[in-house]
């Protein structure tokens, strides 16, 4: 009996092995972390970063008509629109409208500006543009990773990097963009600020305050941002926007039957928190020295001169974001990127053709998020590095002719270390 | 060569070495899964059966794990009976993770007129596919169903009707029809919680009370049969799926969803191969277009060998059996306005398997699954492996 139970015993043991073994070898690796953007910063404690997953799950949440999706919508998910935390795909573009009057940028909001809801749920008529619009711009949904740095980066830091009258004689002339008090956005700040650490935001410009997320640098920080694409994006309420969507053209001002708040004041915070703890993009062959090269013609250019490499985080209380530095390639201001980039239409106090310095961290894998083929620039309307360049006039007008005259080999340079990023 | 397409070759290669064990495809035919079980046999009344089956799994995707969990995943309680000579009844009730989901998947009464003409009335399954009515676990050498019948197939598909089926003999070949009208299925067809067209959420138990639209839907099968070979397939069910109907006043288009799809079964040689192919057309409502789908299509093959009858004391037919499944399920099918690039959206699967029956109504089966997934923009693939060990009977 003792011998039979000895084999038994090794046979079950080799099986265990065998099995082991299999499950490594058997088991599919995952591409390398520098080909991903999503994952957390690291050193955070468990405790946040159990947040941070609890958010990635709300992040990854497709609502449906019983959760208030809609009436009208453009997706159903934030990761629909972010997928992998990356840029968007053209499919999920936002178009926004509105027109140009003697009385500034009107928006068409009694129209269902600004922004087209183009998808809406079964048996409610979807927006189209309406007739009297004069501006319409896609903006292609942004990648969010490290988007907790950009948040943490306090105002002081882009007052002083706001050139508007171009102060330096460098031919750029940041500029900040600024809104009006309003409830949401005081209501915005004033929880960002319930903070353990001294908050350095909201600080008025001219009785106004700074905004920085947005293609137009529409909200003043991630909960702002945050809800505002579960309004206007999916067509979900949340305390601070409990007014529900509904299309002007359908006749009546009905909309789901879902009760309003349709999404938890917890949801949100998670989701918040879930953006601000994504990690900064990891570089690839950051000290090849074809890289390396590229970096100091980015310089010499004249690129960096927006795309500002290096900032520094103000104070957080989430301490791996507490007072960093970091390399966005941003300095989150306005800049005029002349007609060939002017849609006609605008938000707040920037020109039509005015936009606020994408970061560039990410763009080298851009494509990994966009199905295979990287689609740039707000609308993702350029395909390569070089047509992006080729687009960029106004105040990048100068940096692209340099860039135009540089050699074969140094335009390979630059282009590498873009992909870099 | 990839890990995966590594697995597919060698999973292929030792199917062609597998030894002529003997191949059996179910020798009855495909409308008579319900009644193909074993408790029936044995009883001239009223018999009470079912089966249950469990597995574990360990899953990869992309390097990152949720470790070992097990499962059981259904408990199945069958009731039959024999009212009279042409009068019958059967009826499954099905607990899924234990009391996770209870539900009645078949409660119905077949009146036999002759065998070319049968009435069958209540909770049916709709003559979609081979699978659909013949989904009992132990029936199958693989731990999960295929693909095709579970995401473009509602299987199980359970719905409240009526209709009529039989069977006949022409030239030494069997045919055999089913005609069913049913409540089918709703709305959650779009909108669902998986942001994409996906059939299986428009089942409903709300469907059992009430059409959500007051149109029923129509399935039907016709099937042949040759002995000693196997059986082939062709069935189609369509509905109108939407509430277009609110307190009888028409408030929404029309929107209608069609399944077509193929089946077959063969013994061939020393194997047994049996394969469904399904094509699905969804009316989407034009404000949900693109991200909800109006085309589905997926397919499976599964090839099984018998390699081994062990002599075991007591199990006269135990049988050792490799197999191996190929599927793929496409639930987007289309391109995008925007770009004029596929989209995408689709599964793509390679699954060997060993079992073990010790007796025909008992099996114990262990998977190695490897899916390529593509999500809706056809971003880099995303691969997933495994391994699951189950087991499943009939009681």
């Amino acid at each position: 009996m003792r011998a039979i139970a000895r084999r038994t015993t090794r046979l079950l043991g080799c099986l265990l092995l065998v099995a082991a073994t299999a499950c490594d070898t058997f088991a599919p690796d995952g591409p390398p972390e520098e080909q991903l953007l999503d994952g957390t910063i690291e050193g955070m404690p468990g405790s946040q970063l159990r947040q941070h997953l609890v958010g990635d799950e709300e992040f990854g949440r497709r609502f449906t008509v019983e959760d208030g999706l809609g009436p009208v919508f453009v997706a159903t998910a934030c990761e629909q629109c972010h997928v992998g935390d990356g840029k968007g795909h053209p499919v999920f573009n936002l178009t926004r409208f509105g027109t140009l009057g003697v009385n500034g940028f009107d928006p068409l909001t009694q129209l269902g500006g600004p922004q087209l809801q183009h998808r809406s749920i079964p048996g409610y008529p979807p927006e189209t543009v309406p007739g009297e619009a004069t501006g319409v711009s896609e903006f292609t949904a942004p990648a969010v990773t490290g988007l907790g740095y950009l948040d943490a980066v306090d105002d002081a830091t882009l007052i002083a990097l706001a050139d508007p009258d171009d102060a330096d004689g460098d031919g750029i002339s940041g500029r900040l963009q600024l809104h009006p008090p309003s409830e949401l956005i005081e209501a915005a700040l004033a929880l960002a600020a319930q903070s353990a650490v001294p908050f350095t935001h909201g600080t008025l410009v001219d009785g106004q305050y700074i905004g920085r997320f947005g293609k137009k640098a529409l909200t003043v920080n991630l909960l702002h941002q945050t809800v505002g694409a579960y309004q206007q994006d999916m067509g979900i309420t949340s305390d601070l926007l409990v007014e529900d969507l509904f299309n002007p053209l359908a006749g009546n001002r009905a909309s789901d039957e879902a009760p309003d708040p349709e999404v938890s004041s917890s949801a949100v915070a998670n989701v918040v928190f879930y953006l601000k703890t994504l990690r900064a993009p990891s570089r690839r062959d950051a000290s090849a020295a074809e890289v390396v090269a590229g970096e100091q013609l980015f310089g010499q250019i004249g690129c960096a001169s927006c795309h500002t490499p290096t900032m520094r985080t103000g104070r957080s209380e989430i301490a791996v974001l507490d007072q960093v530095e970091f390399h966005a390639y941003t300095d989150l201001l306005l800049h005029d990127m002349g007609p060939e980039l002017d849609d006609g239409y605008t938000e707040g106090r920037a020109l039509t053709s005015e936009w606020r310095t994408p970061p560039l961290w990410g763009i080298g894998i851009q494509e990994n998020f966009q199905g295979g083929q990287a689609f740039y620039l707000h609308d993702g309307r350029a395909q390569t590095f070089e047509q992006t360049i080729g687009l960029h006039g106004g105040e990048g007008a100068a940096s692209r002719s340099a860039f135009q005259a540089l050699s074969d080999a140094d335009k390979t340079r630059l282009v590498r270390f873009l992909r870099s990023l | 060569m990839s890990r995966g397409r590594g697995v597919l070759v060698w999973s292929v290669a030792v199917l062609a070495f597998a030894s002529p064990a003997g191949a059996q495809v179910d020798s009855t035919l495909a409308q008579e899964g319900i009644y193909d079980r074993p408790f029936i046999g044995s009883v001239s009344n009223t018999a009470i059966g079912g089966y249950i089956e469990g597995n574990t799994n360990y899953f990869v995707e992309d390097g990152i794990t949720e470790g070992f969990s097990m499962e059981l995943r259904r408990f199945n309680i069958f009731m039959y009976s024999s009212i009279s000579r042409r009068v019958r009844f059967l009826s499954e009730l099905e607990f899924e993770h234990g009391t996770e989901e209870i539900a009645l998947e078949t409660a119905l009464v077949d009146f036999q007129i002759s065998p070319a003409l049968v009435l069958r009335a209540g909770i049916i399954l709709p003559p979609i596919g081979y699978l659909n009515q013949n989904h009992d676990s132990p029936k199958w050498d693989f731990v999960d169903r295929p693909l095709v019948t579970t995401g473009v197939i509602p299987s199980t598909l359970s719905e409240v009707g009526a209709g009529v089926y039989g069977k006949g003999v022409s030239d030494g070949v069997m045919l055999s029809y089913d005609l069913y009208l049913t409540n089918g299925i709703s709305d959650a067809v779009v909108g669902n919680d998986l942001g994409r067209t996906d059939i299986p959420s428009g089942k409903s138990e709300e469907q059992f009370e009430e059409d959500n639209n007051g149109s029923p839907a129509i399935s039907g099968r016709f099937g042949l049969r040759r002995p000693g070979f196997g059986e082939v397939g062709l069935s189609y069910y369509g509905g109108y799926y939407n509430s277009y109907l609110f307190e009888g006043v028409e408030v929404d288009e029309r929107r209608w969803l069609g399944i077509t799809a193929f089946d077959f079964g063969a013994s061939v040689g020393r194997f047994d191969v049996r394969g469904e192919l399904a094509y699905a057309t969804i009316d989407v409502p034009s404000g949900m277009s693109e991200i909800f789908g109006d085309r589905q299509w997926g397919g499976h093959v599964d090839i099984i060998a018998p390699v081994w009858k062990p002599a075991l004391s007591g199990y006269d037919n135990a049988t050792v059996s490799l197999g191996l499944r190929l599927e793929k399920v496409d639930y987007n099918r289309g391109t995008f306005l925007s770009t004029g690039l596929s989209i995408r959206d689709d599964v793509t699967a390679v699954v060997p398997s060993v079992s073990f029956r010790p007796t025909q109504g008992t099996v114990f089966r262990a998977n190695y699954r490897y899916h390529w997934t593509h999500d809706f923009v056809g971003n880099p693939t995303v691969r997933t492996a495994g391994f699951q060990v189950g087991f499943a009977t009939y009681f």
